[in-house]
């Protein structure tokens, strides 16, 4: 009887400690729709799939838009947290792939580009999340362009995410002077590193394996 | 060192041959018990032909018996009877009889009429005789079957009795092994060890093969049963799924043993053999069913996992952007019968585990006891070995200390000597 009892309470508390650190996924992705990067929206598209295809039960994924004032849940295209049962995340996948094609397809540039206003928002969210592991990804030129009267110059808490960014395209400034692209990465990754967070730039999209 | 050596090993060496002595007592009441049930099985076999065969030997003698009275009887019908005496008898005692006064004119007549007499009494006695023989051949055409139908019966008997014979035979042989195993005679050990052995060996064989059999079950439910209860949930660091899907195998392969227990084929739960028919019976059943309805789970299942194996398919292919893949086969069909039919047929296969399971079980005992018996064997010779070494150096040791110590004795033996031999040279003058 002692043996049985000892084995049910070994059992429970192997049980209670494995349930306790959670040990999903939680992707927050950043789409720039300002001027001519809309046009490489159809690589992100790419990335979307390729990241719905690694993600699994009880993870979560967020696709939201960089325009005016990205802060804000308005500006989030498609959200899910997937299923623990295997059919129901195929068909949320099936959705969230379609709902992403109809937005690359009918998607307005915007006149501004605030990317901060859009990783406040991905912290938010993964923060109420509490997912396992927390990256933030952004898919832009990573020139923020804010309209006058939007404060973004905030500390907010990085720590434990994995911001990377993706596709950081030349600008034509950029080729005029290679310093501005440089000093602009240096910039966020000095933002990013600053507030505990840990950067990354993937360029080349072929090599997204070892995104996730 | 030596001594100390000594005694560990002769403890071992008792050790090993207590060991011995139980492992030839399991061995011998484990022989006994199987040729108990080998006896048994024969002596039911020749009950059931005693009773199938020889039960009904009342209504065999019964037959016999018509048969013989029909033939008997045929046999009195059949016999040749002689002809009745011809009619020209009576016209001879007419002739007799004629008075010799008016007799002799008519003579010529009546001899005429003897003539036609005798004639037509031959005709008559021809016909029948003809009729008698005819009926007499039909008589006899008529015993025919009933002659076959003895010799039927009889070949039957024999039969049965030359089977009773050679299981008697066999009887025989085995009760003479019992006998062998019940004084203990070395050979039967020797057998007894040799067959557990191969049994042993045999046994994991087969249970191999059930424990791939066992996987590929695990592999066809496990999937599928993160629908039922979620993909990522997890027990002590295992997905909760494929904990349920080994423990619907376990349950199956319990419901097996039970089924097989409660059909007395194997021995493994003395309380389930000692249970009366009905209850015996009502168990059968009910294992059969449990059985049964896990098995057509398990195809469900093994259907469900065929659909969300597609249902991914065609998801990753839409995620790729490689429509084409989405689309299905004509063939499909196959496979998903395919694990439908191993999902159903697995768990019954899985029930004949208790077999070769009860068999390693038993011969596992004696399989150990013997590597047992090995190990201590070689222990003991070792620590002999060790201490025979140990007492050799000690020798060795022993000489080496007095080599040095030689020459100084010696010298003073050779002094002594010296001193002895002065003094007796100084007290001889």
């Amino acid at each position: 009887m002692r043996l049985l009892t000892t084995i049910a309470s070994c059992v429970v508390l192997i049980g209670c400690s494995s349930s306790s650190t959670p040990t999903n996924t939680g992707i927050y992705m950043l789409l720039d729709t300002s001027g001519t990067y809309r046009e490489e929206l159809q690589k992100a598209q790419q990335i979307i799939r390729y990241t719905l295809s690694r993600l699994d039960a009880k993870d979560s994924f967020a696709v939201a838009r960089i325009d005016t004032a990205s802060f804000s849940e308005k500006d989030i295209v498609a959200k899910t947290t997937f299923d623990d049962r295997p059919s129901t995340v195929n068909r949320q996948k099936r959705l969230f792939a379609e709902e992403i094609s109809i937005f690359v397809d009918e998607v307005k540039s915007s006149p501004y580009t605030d990317i901060t206003g859009g990783l406040l928002q991905a912290v938010e969210f993964l923060n109420e999340k509490n997912t396992g592991t927390k990256t933030i990804l952004i898919f832009s030129d990573l020139k923020e362009d804010l309209k006058d009267g939007y404060i973004r110059d905030i500390s907010f808490d990085l720590d434990g995410f994995n911001v990377i960014a993706l596709n950081v395209t030349k600008l034509r400034s950029d080729n005029i002077d290679p310093r501005e692209y440089l000093t602009r990465l240096d910039d966020w990754k000095s933002k990013v590193e600053k507030f505990g967070g840990e950067w990354q730039v993937i360029n080349d999209l072929d090599g997204l394996e070892g995104l996730l | 060192m030596h001594q100390s050596l000594r005694f560990a090993s002769k403890s071992i060496s008792r050790a090993e041959t207590r060991l011995r002595e139980r492992n030839r007592e399991v061995l011998l009441a484990a022989g006994r018990e199987a040729k108990e049930r080998i006896v048994e099985r024969e002596f039911d076999r020749v009950n059931e032909t005693v009773c199938k065969d020889l039960a009904n030997y009342s209504a065999l003698h019964r037959s016999l018996s018509e048969s013989i009275n029909r033939i008997e009887e045929d046999h009195q019908q059949a016999v040749d009877v002689p002809p009745d005496p011809p009619g020209w008898v009576k016209a001879v005692e007419a002739v007799a009889t004629i008075d010799s006064r008016e007799g002799r004119v008519r003579v010529g007549a009546v001899l005429s009429d003897i003539h036609k007499s005798l004639v037509k009494a031959h005709q008559e006695a021809m016909v029948m005789y003809r009729e008698a023989s005819t009926k007499r051949h039909a008589l006899l055409r008529k015993m025919r079957p009933e002659w076959r139908q003895i010799q039927q019966t009889l070949r039957r008997v024999g039969k049965n009795v030359d089977s009773l014979l050679s299981r008697s035979v066999t009887i025989d042989r085995h009760m003479q092994e019992y006998e062998d195993m019940v004084t203990g005679e070395d050979r039967a050990v020797s057998v007894l060890s040799s067959s557990s052995l191969v049994y042993f060996f045999v046994s994991m064989l087969v249970l191999c093969v059930a424990i791939g059999g066992a996987t590929i079950n695990f592999s066809l439910i496990a999937r599928p049963m993160a629908e039922m209860v979620g993909g990522t949930s997890m027990i002590g660091g295992y997905r909760t799924s494929e904990i349920a899907a080994l423990v619907i195998i376990m349950v199956e392969i319990s419901m097996g043993l039970f089924l097989m227990e409660s059909l007395r084929i194997t021995r493994l739960f003395p309380v389930i053999g000692a249970l009366p028919d009905k209850v015996r019976v009502r168990m059968v059943w009910i294992t059969f069913t449990i059985l049964f309805l896990l098995a057509t789970v398990e195809a469900g299942l093994a259907y469900m996992r065929e659909v969300l194996l597609h249902d991914e398919l065609a998801t990753s292919a839409l995620l790729r952007g490689d429509v084409s893949q989405t689309l299905t086969g004509q063939y499909l069909w196959i496979t998903t019968a395919a694990q439908m039919g191993m999902g159903f047929i697995l768990p019954f296969a899985l029930t004949f585990v208790a077999i070769p399971l009860e068999t390693f079980v038993h011969s596992l005992r004696t399989v150990l006891g013997l590597f047992a018996i090995g190990f201590l064997r070689f222990i003991s010779l070792a620590l002999r070995v060790l201490g025979n070494s140990f007492r050799y150096l000690g020798l060795l040791a022993e000489h080496l200390y007095d080599l040095p110590l030689f020459i100084p004795i010696w010298l003073e033996q050779r002094s002594s000597k010296n001193t002895g031999n002065s003094s007796l040279s100084e007290v001889t003058p």
